[in-house]
């Protein structure tokens, strides 16, 4: 039982309003830790201020044992933490290919010089790359959409491409937000299945915000419950849904 | 209607995708090769300039539409290189050691201009673009020691292997050198991690970064390969007028490029080239044209930027994926044929979100 | 002290031109080139009322104001509506496309050579404690002072402010309000253009009226960069500071600066500060 990450006393101010205040959690190796809470409670903050798109104005980030508060946003990738965006951030007008091979940009292996000679480490390389994503796309069943341009596919193809792109960082934690929003029943069937078999095939650690609480229930091993920007509750997802402050804020009578 | 097949993961890396492609293209080397047999020496200078407007495009394009950094001062990089290389040659630096090392002076300069400016986005980072170009304008008016202020300098022939490599058929065979490798080493660079890098900026900066890219480094890396190759086609640029005066790179000149860029189709390589026939015949026709006109607006000296403006805008109304876009959906038409869709490029209501907020 | 009056009536104007821009960006997020060809267009418009016509100064002034007003709400109607929703650097190349044909047009329609227009101010000189301005800068002065006034009342006191704030921030939503953005976007830049005309006019006595004059739209940038873009009072207030800076960097650093001193410091405050003096700082929420 280690703890992978662990957010300390998390807290963000945004022009006076505390956004996220005195957050504390940790997530164990190889579990899946949810967070859930009503809108504006601070849960893609809390993501944000993970993967440093925001700098905390109190507390701390530890994973594996390693402070990474002041780590640039775009080392996130190397140390081995992955996210996907609530609201879809794919590179719209490439293919599926181009949006999963640059998933392995944290990666890379190639410089500059080698990249413009196109030497033969370079291709290599890429080769190497493309093995990779094969081996994702084949896990998340996309062959069907490979050289697809973003812009043209449906919704639901979408969610799976942000998922795929994060796999493709090879992490050993995984920060989904809201994985299921926008999907409807089978769809978010299927996403449950392919988190348990992140989980349990890939070994990878899922820490995910969701408001499904079907799905919330089937996947996670932990839950924490936020309002306000504050805990309210930390748990199994049965002790914090039956929690007399959760159901009054969040789920109701 | 052409299926590509594969079978290997080579094939998506490799540049041509098939034998059709392979048969055009060397059909097209071709017949650049033998041109100089065909044509006369006037219309060998023009496509000269072609290519070298090409090779400036390939620049701009690498900037402006594989990284979505849009540079309205992009002519200042073209001086950059002209000036540098001339002032080169006429200080005794051998022709192939110069041409490079004026290039590298202008990336040089680019990632002094992207340094400061890397957290801009949008129309800020062009109008600092902007400002950039006027003042390495004024740089070029004041700097009288290296550019001769105003009066400018005339640009040294250069004669090797017997031959005079700034004029005629060996230089269009310079240029044509010149612009293949340029289009080879971008499109190396396209299907390689950094081009994809580039490519990630230009579509999501926050999702770029938290996939490890450097947003500083590649947006750096963007100025500097796209300053390279503008400064290249500066030196090329500096033998075609033969005489360097600051006037030469004004904002028109700018302009001008991005009406290529633009025009041509943003973010393709071949937009750059259709792009730079276009800017480059374009002047042709405005003079043929002119005998067709009344002569009191024929003889106007501001014809030329209201034709490009007028041009520019119908081009952004109407076809804005450029003339490669259209030579796209000409193709798909008869892929297709003749179960084509009239509909299929039909153009969605599209609507302004505010990018402040977002 | 001559200097800075001087400095505050040259500018005055980049403020007024700044002050379209503004105007333009807050609504419809749009940076348009082309709005010191406006200021081009709305003098030469004057120009033919008051010289041509033989109008009266003043009904020369109102009328070319009337004129860019339509001017400018046709132009939003039949070209930037079709490219609503494109990536801002369409819309930019857009705006310099019409720029430079706006300045085409002039150019084949009234010539090239420079033209004088009178005013009432062309010689006159106020004597204001101890100091002597000419009238003709104090026009300047008083004229941009009116008409800030009179956007501030309109823009705060009339729903129609509000309507063009919801219209820039979320257009979609803004429709689902029953609010006529198209419409309102048209206003916008039938205001601009009429703001831009009468910054002609306040201009033409000073620098004379030729078809280039718009290119004082480059430094007007610097001056709504520095006020804050989205800010119509900051536009104003960097406009007369960067009128001033020029003015005072022209003696004490040589000619070449003042042509550059815009520029240099439109770059230092995008570097610094980009959100100017008034503007407000926003990031993207993901």
């Amino acid at each position: 039982m280690t703890t992978l990450f662990r957010a300390e006393n998390l807290a963000i101010n945004f022009g006076g309003i505390k956004a996220v205040d005195g957050v504390t959690f940790d997530v164990e190796q190889g579990k899946v830790f949810t967070i859930i809470g009503p809108n504006g409670a601070g849960k893609t903050t809390v993501f944000n201020l993970i993967s440093r798109i925001y700098d905390p104005s109190e507390g701390k980030l530890i994973f594996e044992g390693r402070d990474i508060t002041r780590v640039p946003p775009h080392d996130v990738a190397g140390i081995g933490i992955a996210r996907t965006f609530q609201n879809i951030e794919l590179f719209e007008y490439a293919t599926l290919l181009q949006n999963l091979l640059l998933g392995r940009h944290a990666h890379r292996g190639t410089n500059l010089i080698q990249d413009i000679l196109h030497l033969p480490s370079a291709r290599k390389s890429e080769l190497a790359h493309r093995e990779r994503v094969e081996k994702v796309i084949e896990f998340l069943d996309l062959e069907a959409y490979r050289d697809a341009l973003i812009m043209n596919l449906p919704y639901g193809v979408r969610k799976v491409v942000e998922l795929a792109r994060a796999l493709c960082t090879e992490p050993k934690l995984l920060l989904l937000d809201e994985p299921s929003s926008g999907l409807n029943t089978e769809e978010t069937q299927d996403m449950a299945f392919w988190i348990q078999d992140i989980k349990v095939e890939l070994g990878i650690t899922v820490l995910m915000v969701e408001h499904d609480m079907s799905l919330v229930n089937e996947v996670s091993d932990r839950v924490l419950a936020l309002n306000y920007g504050r805990v309210l509750a930390e748990g199994t997802a049965r002790e914090v849904q039956s929690h007399p402050e959760v159901v009054k804020a969040y789920l109701g009578g | 209607m052409r299926f590509i097949f594969k079978t290997d993961y080579n094939q998506d890396i490799d540049l041509f995708k098939h034998g059709g492609q392979r048969f055009w293209y060397s059909l097209l080397l071709a017949a650049m090769i033998v041109m100089p047999l065909v044509i006369d020496t006037f219309w060998l200078g023009e496509v000269a300039y072609v290519l070298v407007l090409a090779i400036a495009g390939v620049g701009l394009m690498m900037l402006a539409g594989y990284t979505g950094l849009v540079s309205l001062g992009h002519a200042a990089f073209l001086g950059v290189g002209a000036y540098a290389h001339g002032f080169f040659l006429n200080h005794g630096v051998p022709f192939f050691v110069s041409v490079p090392l004026a290039a590298l002076l202008a990336a040089a300069v680019g990632v002094a201009v992207a340094f400061p400016i890397l957290r801009l986005t949008g129309a800020y980072l062009a109008i600092a673009t902007l400002a950039f170009g006027l003042i390495i304008e004024q740089v070029f008016i004041r700097w009288e020691a290296v550019t001769g202020g105003f009066r400018g300098f005339s640009v040294p022939r250069v004669n090797m292997f017997g031959l005079d490599l700034t004029d005629g058929v060996p230089f269009y065979y310079l240029c044509l050198a010149i612009l293949i490798i340029v289009l080879l080493a971008a499109l190396n660079i396209l299907r390689s991690p950094t081009g994809r890098a580039m490519i990630a900026i230009r579509d999501s900066e926050v999702a770029a970064q938290s996939m490890g890219v450097n947003l500083a480094l590649y947006k750096t890396i963007a100025f500097g390969l796209s300053a390279f190759f503008t400064g290249l086609a500066g030196a090329l640029f500096a033998h075609k007028i033969g005489f360097l005066a600051p006037d030469a790179f004004n904002v028109l000149l700018s302009i001008q490029l991005l009406l290529l860029v633009v025009v041509g189709g943003l973010g393709s390589l071949h937009g750059a080239i259709y792009g730079a026939i276009f800017v480059g015949a374009l002047p042709q026709f405005i003079a043929i044209g002119r005998d067709f006109l009344p002569p009191n607006i024929a003889s106007q000296p501001g014809l030329e930027p209201g034709l490009f403006g007028l041009i520019l805008v119908l081009f952004i109304m109407f076809e804005p994926l450029g003339i490669y876009g259209r030579w796209l959906k000409i193709k798909l038409y008869f892929d297709l044929f003749p179960l084509y869709k009239r509909a299929t490029f039909k153009r969605q209501k599209s609507y302004t979100k505010s990018e402040r907020n977002r | 002290m001559q200097l800075l009056l001087n400095g505050l009536a040259a500018g005055s104007i980049y403020g007024l031109v700044a002050l379209g821009f503004v105007l333009i960006y807050k609504a419809t997020e749009t940076v348009n080139f082309a709005q010191g060809d406006l200021l081009m267009l709305g003098a030469f418009a004057a120009f033919t009322f008051i010289v041509g016509f033989g109008m009266p100064y003043w009904a020369g002034l109102i009328c070319a104001v009337v004129v860019l007003a339509v001017f400018g709400y046709l132009l939003d109607g039949f070209i930037l509506r079709q490219v609503i929703g494109k990536p801002q650097f369409s819309i930019v190349m857009l705006t310099i496309g019409l720029g430079f044909m706006m300045r085409s047009g002039s150019s084949i329609f009234f010539g090239t050579e420079t033209r004088q227009m009178p005013t009432p101010f062309d010689t006159g000189v106020t004597n204001f404690m101890g100091l002597q301005i000419a009238d003709v800068n104090l026009s300047v002065l008083v004229g941009t002072g009116a008409l800030c006034l009179v956007l501030y009342l309109f823009f705060s006191k009339t729903r129609l402010g509000v309507a063009m704030q919801a219209a820039s921030q979320n257009q979609l939503a803004a429709y689902y309000m029953g609010i006529p953005v198209k419409m309102i976007f048209s206003a916008i830049w039938a205001i601009s253009a009429g703001t831009a005309a009468v910054a002609g006019v306040l201009l033409a006595p000073i620098a004379l009226i030729d078809v280039n004059m718009g290119l004082i739209g480059i430094k007007a940038f610097a001056a709504a960069v520095l006020g804050g873009f989205g800010s119509i009072p900051g536009a104003v207030v960097g406009g007369l500071i960067i009128g001033v800076i020029e003015q005072f960097s022209g003696i004490y650093m040589g000619p070449g600066f003042k042509d550059i001193a815009a520029q240099v410091v439109l770059l230092a405050v995008l570097i610094v500060w980009p959100q100017g003096l008034f503007g407000r700082h926003s990031r993207k929420r993901v």
